[in-house]
């Protein structure tokens, strides 16, 4: 069980990771997507679409962030400091976005229009870090005897501001799919274009990190069996189901975002495309937590504090999980734009 | 080396201003969520309206107060790493299940209940949208539990043992329970306590003196009141059991709040004082004899260590720690006299007429907020130069960082909050003195459209 007790947070924490991803990503592509809608009344439904659960959303980021504090403190020591500036462009949009729902809404005017921008940047902001984040841990963080040494811009590459990019563009399409099941009418036909011209981006961005990572790090090309040009069919045939299942989700993505009847399943296959992706990027990484310096039991915490806090997860996570789908389930179908407190 | 003193003052200049502006949104969302919760508890069992207009009044402060404390929450939770990168290392066995517990029981139900106390009134029940509202509060004050734990384990570390640099822990009830947290927890959530109800008696007061004498308001003032003279007498209480407690884990601490420099036995109570690190004395002293010790010890000539027992790498700031502590007790008196003053009109009848004490009232809704930030600062400058008393220097904490990227981030994190801290009382003030509707509107001035929900709540069909 001892031995076990790092990868059972590894997966806990991976998960947990992988929520707010999907979650959030939703609400930010909205705010992503916000000053190109065509109406100010469109712009209020989309954010009321999201206004009940984006708190809640953002939460799986402080688990995510909390989480690795505690049960992998040596990687949250490692990782932050070598992510500073990022890490700090993300908060400080979050924080703007995060207040503009408020302001927004007690707003009218220039002070409407500048808390519009607000939510705009800040969700622009928060994605692309995020995806600035992700572009520097593929990329490996070096380490000097278990901590960072580098200097400020070592996460500052072409491929980290490409991932920002992809980021960026891969909320678009959670956000855009997510309005097509929360809308009618012409929003809805205005989010069926933007998710099928997203998903064309998204797909080309995939294709490029899925080449680019084993070119990026050896270990990572070992382990999906490239070597280029040769390819080791043996290493690579467990993972062929993932993109195999990948270009089938797009497929159905797109097929599903025309169609004028269907209105969940763009979403659904949004988040399964997402899936994959991660799931890609899992493989390559393991069984590293700090990409190629720390792996998953040097960076552990004492077991002790793994477990104590393994008990409250069992616990309290399916409970949470609970009542987060409960509230989903409260606010399900079209926006209603009268259940506000305002 | 002076790239990292540099450094090292930066960051925390950096975490005392993101954490000061973090707290006081907590200081006053933990009180109004009771309070909300209270207000539409007792329009539950009452069924009158003025229940209900004041809980729509104080919920659209609580969401946007709310929402600053969710987003410099963030922030908190991501400065141990950036900025204190070492101490995460060597702590994190111990603290960071304390702040996993802070997530998983708390911050998710805040914020997930959040969404159906402010959009759920026609999509719920009464009963679960006052379920909601409880549940909000109790999270609240579970997260003041865990962080408070964690805080206090970091003044009075106990429950651990250090292999090679890094703390692991032989017991958990120890490491929560530890000694200061009991008192740094009670004391908090009174103080949160305290300044909500500051916040309601000034807003009711400030209405009456511009001629709104509605019942509601009458009503919002006279509970405040009443709260005020429960609480503020027990805070005072606590605050003294609290010196106690620090008189005895951090004797260092105590000689700095007090500014005694030598150890006397029937210490002075030094009322005011100009201390002088350098000189280890203090200029224009003005002392009440022996009350130091009567204070702190019950005894005429109980002894009091002074900071000279100390090598001067021991001691903190001590000017910062003296003055703050004493801007903290001087409000808390003020508290008190608004709670004897208050109690006495109140019995004599005649509260909302007697203009003065509304007028110190009005001046008193700042109050609370000062004087959790001074409260803070005694507890947190106090402890200096370390970051786990006694264990861990805050020079052995900070991360491997440039001077460069934390002034940078500082100067970002001081711009941002200076535009969302001005927008946010621009809005909440525009709020305040609006005052609550008159009577119950629909709950939304929107286009209503009739869906989903036919249960029955408060919606359009009732009001
Ligand atoms: C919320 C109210 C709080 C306030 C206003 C506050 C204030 C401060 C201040 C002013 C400092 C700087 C002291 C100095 O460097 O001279 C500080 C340091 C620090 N505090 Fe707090 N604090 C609060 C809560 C907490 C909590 C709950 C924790 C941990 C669980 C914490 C952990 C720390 C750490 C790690 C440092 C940095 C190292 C140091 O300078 O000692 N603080 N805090
Ligand atoms: C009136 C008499 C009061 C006394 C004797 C008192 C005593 C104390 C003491 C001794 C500490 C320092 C604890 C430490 O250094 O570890 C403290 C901290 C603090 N005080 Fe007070 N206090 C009083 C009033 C208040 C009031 C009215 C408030 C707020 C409304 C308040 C809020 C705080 C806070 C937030 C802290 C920091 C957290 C903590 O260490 O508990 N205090 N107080």
């Amino acid at each position: 069980m001892e031995a076990l007790l790092p990868y059972i947070w590894a997966g806990l924490l991976g998960l947990a990771v992988f929520i707010y991803i999907f979650l959030d990503g939703f609400d930010l592509g909205i705010g992503i997507m916000f000053p190109f809608a065509n109406s100010d009344h469109d712009r209020d439904v989309m954010m009321t679409s999201v206004a009940p659960v984006w708190d809640g959303n953002e939460t799986w980021l402080v688990l995510g962030g909390g989480g690795l504090f505690a049960v992998f403190p040596k990687a949250y020591a490692a990782m932050m400091p070598a992510v500073y500036m990022p890490i700090g462009f993300m908060l400080i949009a979050l924080i703007f976005r995060g207040v503009a729902f408020e302001f927004r809404f007690s707003s009218t005017g220039i002070l409407k229009r500048f808390w519009d921008q607000a939510f705009h940047w800040g969700s622009v902001v928060a994605a692309f870090s995020q995806g600035l984040i992700l572009g520097a841990l593929v990329q490996g963080i070096p380490l000097v005897d278990g901590r960072f040494q580098g200097g400020s811009f070592e996460w500052l590459t072409p491929f980290s501001f490409f991932t920002g990019c992809a980021v960026v563009w891969g909320y678009v399409l959670l956000g855009s799919t997510w309005l097509i099941m929360k809308t009618e009418g012409d929003l809805m036909a205005w989010s069926r274009k933007i998710a099928a011209f997203s998903t064309i981006i998204v797909i080309f961005c995939l294709i490029i990190v899925s080449l680019a990572v084993p070119l990026l790090d050896v270990a990572a090309a070992d382990r999906w069996g490239i070597h280029y040009p040769e390819i080791d069919w043996q290493r690579m045939l467990p993972f062929v189901p993932i993109p195999l299942i990948t270009v089938v989700l797009c497929w159905q993505l797109i097929t599903s975002v025309f169609s004028k009847t269907t209105v969940l399943k763009p979403f659904l296959y949004s988040v399964g495309i997402f899936a994959m992706a991660y799931l890609g990027l899992v493989i390559s990484f393991f069984p590293y937590i700090v990409p190629y310096s720390l792996t998953i039991e040097q960076a552990a915490a004492s077991p002790d504090s793994q477990g104590i806090l393994l008990v409250g997860a069992v616990i309290l996570l399916p409970v949470i999980l609970a009542y987060t789908a409960y509230i989903y389930w409260v606010f399900r179908g079209k926006v209603d734009m009268n259940a506000g407190y305002h | 080396m002076q790239e990292s003193l540099d450094m090292l003052l930066l960051g925390r200049i950096q975490f005392a201003f993101v954490v000061s502006f973090h707290i006081i949104f907590p200081a006053f969302t933990i009180g109004l969520a009771s309070y909300l919760a209270m207000l539409e508890g007792l329009w539950l069992k009452t069924n009158k309206d003025i229940y209900l207009i004041l809980y729509r009044y104080w919920v659209k402060i609580f969401a946007i107060s709310f929402g600053m404390g969710v987003v410099s929450g963030v922030v908190m939770s991501y400065q141990f790493g950036t900025n204190w990168s070492l101490f995460a290392e060597k702590t994190g066995n111990v603290l960071g299940p304390l702040l996993g517990y802070e997530v998983m029981t708390a911050f998710f139900l805040e914020a997930s209940f959040l969404a159906i106390m402010l959009f759920g009134w026609n999509k719920v029940g009464r009963k679960l949208h006052f379920f909601s509202t409880c549940a909000v509060a109790v999270g609240t004050v579970i997260s003041a539990f865990w962080i408070l734990a964690a805080n206090s384990w970091m003044h009075t570390p106990a429950g651990y043992e250090i292999r090679d640099g890094i703390f692991y822990t032989t017991s958990w009830s120890e490491v929560i329970f530890n000694p200061s947290f009991p008192y740094r927890f009670l004391h908090m959530v009174l103080a949160a306590y305290l300044t909500t109800a500051f916040v309601v008696v000034g807003t009711s007061a400030l209405q009456i003196l511009r001629g709104q004498q509605r019942e509601a308001i009458v009503v919002m003032l006279k509970m405040g009141v009443l709260f005020i003279a429960i609480v503020a007498p027990l805070q005072l209480f606590i605050g003294h059991e609290h010196g106690i407690n620090v008189h005895e884990h951090q004797p260092v601490k105590l000689a700095a709040m007090e500014g005694h420099w030598e150890t006397h036995s029937g210490a002075p109570m030094i009322m005011f004082a100009l201390p002088d690190q350098e000189a280890e004395k203090n200029h224009y002293e003005l002392a009440v004899p022996k009350l130091g010790s009567l204070i702190v010890t019950h005894t005429l000539d109980g002894e009091i260590k002074g900071l000279k027992e100390w090598p001067a790498s021991e001691r903190p700031p001590v000017a910062l720690v003296f003055w703050t502590f004493r801007i903290m007790v001087v409000l808390g008196m003020l508290m008190l006299l608004v709670a004897v003053w208050g109690i006495w009109l109140f019995w004599k009848g005649g509260l909302e007429r007697q203009k003065n004490f509304l007028r110190l009232c009005v001046l008193m809704i700042p109050a609370g907020f000062l004087a959790v930030l001074s409260g803070w600062f005694t507890a947190e400058v106090g402890r200096q130069p370390y970051t786990v008393y006694g264990l861990l220097r805050t020079v052995d904490s900070v991360s491997p960082l440039t001077a460069n990227s934390v002034g940078m981030s500082l100067i970002v994190f001081v711009f941002t909050y200076l535009i969302v801290f001005i927008a946010g009382i621009y809005y909440i003030s525009k709020l305040i003195i609006d005052g609550p509707a008159t009577q119950l509107g629909p709950i939304s001035e929107m286009e209503s459209k009739p869906r989903l929900s036919d249960r029955s709540s408060i919606g359009r069909q009732e009001v």
